[in-house]
């Protein structure tokens, strides 16, 4: 998967977009999460598994405990969609160098 | 509240032409190379300029005349640098108190060959300016979604 299916297939689920948004807005642990969502604490922990995987959230260790937060390096679709944007007009600046008249 | 720093957007591509020729095409030719559906404008995108001097205005014009800003130039140095106030938020709207940055570094490899090495920072301003991470999520969400449907297809 891309990493763009990954970040896709991560927010898709409404219960994740909720955990991420909690955790956007505040870097909590698995439990802080559990009493505040409608889930069991192993379905939160296995949300935010994915979440890891798609670069959205990182996790510390703090004690016996994982704190979750952001994961800075992704910040998640923006960050996506500006990396994305960027790439492209690169390339099209690429071949208009590359095809420009050396007049 | 933690507030988090996400590390600037980073690219790179190595052209073939001078450093003087990929600034030139890059900055008074980026009109000619601009992805046309990156477009604030109503009518289409004709051009793009940038007066490439210190506080100068980066802006597009669009086929009925139409001007649209996108930022400002912060600093420029022909044909080693040129930095850019970026304002589009993440609706891709102007918004002037909105503060990204945008740096676009030409380093010569040989006579013809040459490394443009582009950095989108400042970030976090994204999030500063939403208030919340639901209006992000859902702008950026909207053109992920939007390309992979079209991906999909």
């Amino acid at each position: 998967m891309t990493y763009e299916n990954r970040l896709f297939a991560a927010l898709a689920d409404p219960t994740r977009r909720a955990i991420f948004e909690r955790v956007a807005g505040q870097r909590q642990s698995v439990a802080e999460l559990a009493r505040v969502m409608p889930v069991s604490q192993p379905a939160i922990s296995q949300h935010l598994k994915v979440l890891k995987e798609a670069q959205l959230v990182r996790d510390e260790r703090s004690g016996a405990r994982r704190i979750y937060s952001i994961d800075p390096e992704g910040l998640g679709p923006l960050r996506a969609w500006l990396d994305r944007f960027w790439t492209e007009q690169l390339a099209a600046f690429k071949a208009a160098v590359e095809t420009a008249d050396d007049s | 509240m933690h507030t988090i720093e996400p590390a600037p957007i980073r690219k790179s591509v190595t052209v073939r032409a001078s450093a003087e020729k990929a600034f030139e095409i890059f900055v008074n030719g980026m009109g000619s190379w601009w992805i046309k559906d990156h477009s604030l404008t109503e009518s289409g995108q004709k051009t793009v300029v940038v007066e490439a001097v210190a506080g100068g205005r980066w802006y597009e014009i669009g086929n009925a005349g139409e001007e649209r800003d996108w930022g400002r130039v912060i600093a420029c140095d022909r044909p080693n640098r040129i930095l850019f106030a970026w304002q589009l938020n993440a609706d891709f709207d102007f918004d002037p108190a909105l503060h990204t940055e945008v740096e676009v570094l030409f380093e010569a490899k040989s006579e013809n060959e040459t490394t443009v090495v582009l950095e989108h920072r400042e970030l976090a301003n994204y999030g500063a300016k939403a208030q919340d991470v639901r209006g992000m999520l859902d702008s950026g969400w909207g053109g992920l979604l939007a390309s992979y449907v079209a991906q999909a297809a």
